[in-house]
């Protein structure tokens, strides 16, 4: 038997082994040195993975907004514009593109809608007129083969959203064609494409109003060319889409 | 040579983890919505199960029987968390094909079975033949049920192949069937227990049949000796 052979090798060499084996002590420390030992693995694993996890989740998040934010239209460093932003237990993350600094070109928000199965990651890309530039989902649990429609790769559905304004489409339009607005339903699964609706609706009217709350009590400074930077992010001051387009 | 001979086979088909063990039917189930999930977590899977079978069959001797299980789950789950970490950092678009399944390797009996049972009692080669044999038996069977379940659930074979093994694979994404609406209780949980169903079905029948072919040519060569 080959392992029998390799047992009488390590008996040979660590005599004391086949002696201890059966002790309480020796178990003690098989455990305690086992787990010493998967622990320095993995504390260097961990070391020598981080940088490259961080960057791909870096790379991940930038193919994200690349999808509703052409990559032409900012040359910030977008990622560490971000902002929390909360209307109503709504949360939002909003990204800010400028062509240099203090130009905006437009925002990228990141929000959840409630959908069927749990809730559905939204990436949403506005120009600086308010009109949308594109609306992807980053992650959901609906149904396959039904829900999931709202995937690009899937459909062309969600393109529907680009182009769409609070300016040129009315409240009311806001919704599936069901509930009377101007946005398709699929056959089988009304309540994915409602929530995504309402959600970008909702959001658009809430970045605008969050746009205005912000540029209101100094609108002299919605041009502002200082540097901002990401560590003060409270200080930012955001010119209200109308101002900034005219 | 005929021991190893007997390993491969014992992996392949006479004691395959899914088809004779029953083992590891939850990562099974949940990820073999598409072939190319499944070779990518049956791949995963077989590096662990080479690696822990060496590493156990190494350490042995110095292990006692009381801890032995602790010490081995402790030494997979390492294995795994290695895994997950060297593939999110390095093979990153596979991890989010299989992030969620990653972990469940963990869980997968076969692995500590494999230990247990034969990586413990053996040297280090066939203990690495076997855990080598065990593992293309379950990505065997990982991918053939994947493709079935692909394939009638949403008519295409190797969808996203090039994710998996780089642009060079990329030949291998067919859309079988153009225009395909999709079976979509294939791609489903339920799925996966009839498609399941039906392979051991079959694996029983082909046995039976060989069986009976055996038996056959025994009765003749008992009836011409007779003669």
């Amino acid at each position: 038997m080959p392992a029998k052979d390799m047992s009488t090798l390590i008996a040979n060499l660590f005599p004391c082994v086949e002696k201890l084996r059966d002790k309480l002590g020796y178990q003690v420390f098989l455990l305690a040195t086992s787990t010493g030992i998967a622990t320095l693995f993995l504390l260097l694993t961990n070391l020598v993975t981080s940088p490259a996890i961080a960057m791909r989740a870096q790379e991940d998040q930038l193919a994200g907004l690349a999808q509703v934010m052409p990559p032409t239209l900012y040359k910030n460093d977008i990622l560490s514009t971000r902002q929390q932003l909360s209307v109503q237990g709504q949360q939002y993350q909003i990204f800010t593109a400028e062509a240099e600094p203090g130009v905006i070109t437009g925002y990228v928000l990141e929000t959840e809608a409630p959908g069927y199965a749990g809730p559905i990651r939204l990436i949403i890309g506005v120009a600086i007129d308010g009109s949308l530039i594109g609306v992807r989902v980053l992650s959901h649990s609906e149904t396959p083969g039904l829900g999931d429609k709202i995937e690009v790769a899937k459909s062309d559905w969600i393109r529907s959203f680009d182009g769409h304004s609070l300016d040129n489409t009315s409240a009311p339009d806001w919704a599936v064609k069901k509930d009377g607005g101007s946005f398709d339903q699929f056959s089988g699964a009304t309540i994915t494409p409602r929530a995504i609706v309402t959600s970008v609706h909702k959001s658009l009217q809430d970045l605008s109003e969050a746009i205005q709350a912000l540029a209101k009590p100094e609108p002299q400074e919605t041009l502002t060319t200082a540097p901002i930077t990401p560590t003060q992010p409270a200080e930012r001051t955001v010119p209200t889409l109308q101002e900034a387009s005219s | 040579m005929s021991n190893y001979k007997q390993i491969f086979r014992d992996g392949l088909w006479g004691n395959n983890v899914v088809m004779a063990q029953s083992l590891a039917l939850c990562p099974l189930l949940a990820v073999t919505t598409s072939a190319t999930n499944g070779l990518g977590l049956g791949l995963a899977s077989m590096a662990v199960m080479i690696s822990a079978n060496l590493l156990s069959s190494f350490f042995t001797p110095f292990i006692s029987r009381a801890v032995r299980i602790p010490v081995n789950i402790l030494m997979i789950a390492t294995l795994v968390t290695i895994t997950d970490l060297a593939l999110n950092a390095w093979l990153h678009p596979l991890h989010k094909v299989l992030g969620l399944f990653i972990p469940l390797i963990v869980t997968n009996c076969a692995i500590l079975g494999r230990v247990e049972s034969f990586a413990s009692k053996n040297s280090l080669l066939p203990a690495a033949a076997d855990g080598l044999a065990m593992g293309l038996g379950f990505t065997w069977v990982l991918v053939f049920m994947g493709g079935i379940r692909e394939l009638i659930g949403s008519g295409t074979l190797f969808a996203n192949a090039s994710l998996l093994l780089g642009e060079n694979f990329a030949f291998l994404e067919m859309q079988i069937i153009p225009d395909y609406r999709g079976v979509l209780l294939l791609i489903l949980p339920p799925g996966g227990f009839l498609v399941l169903g039906a392979m051991l079905a079959v694996k029983r029948l082909l046995e039976r049949v060989a069986e009976r072919k055996q038996a056959g040519a025994a009765n003749c060569i008992a009836v011409a000796e007779g003669k």
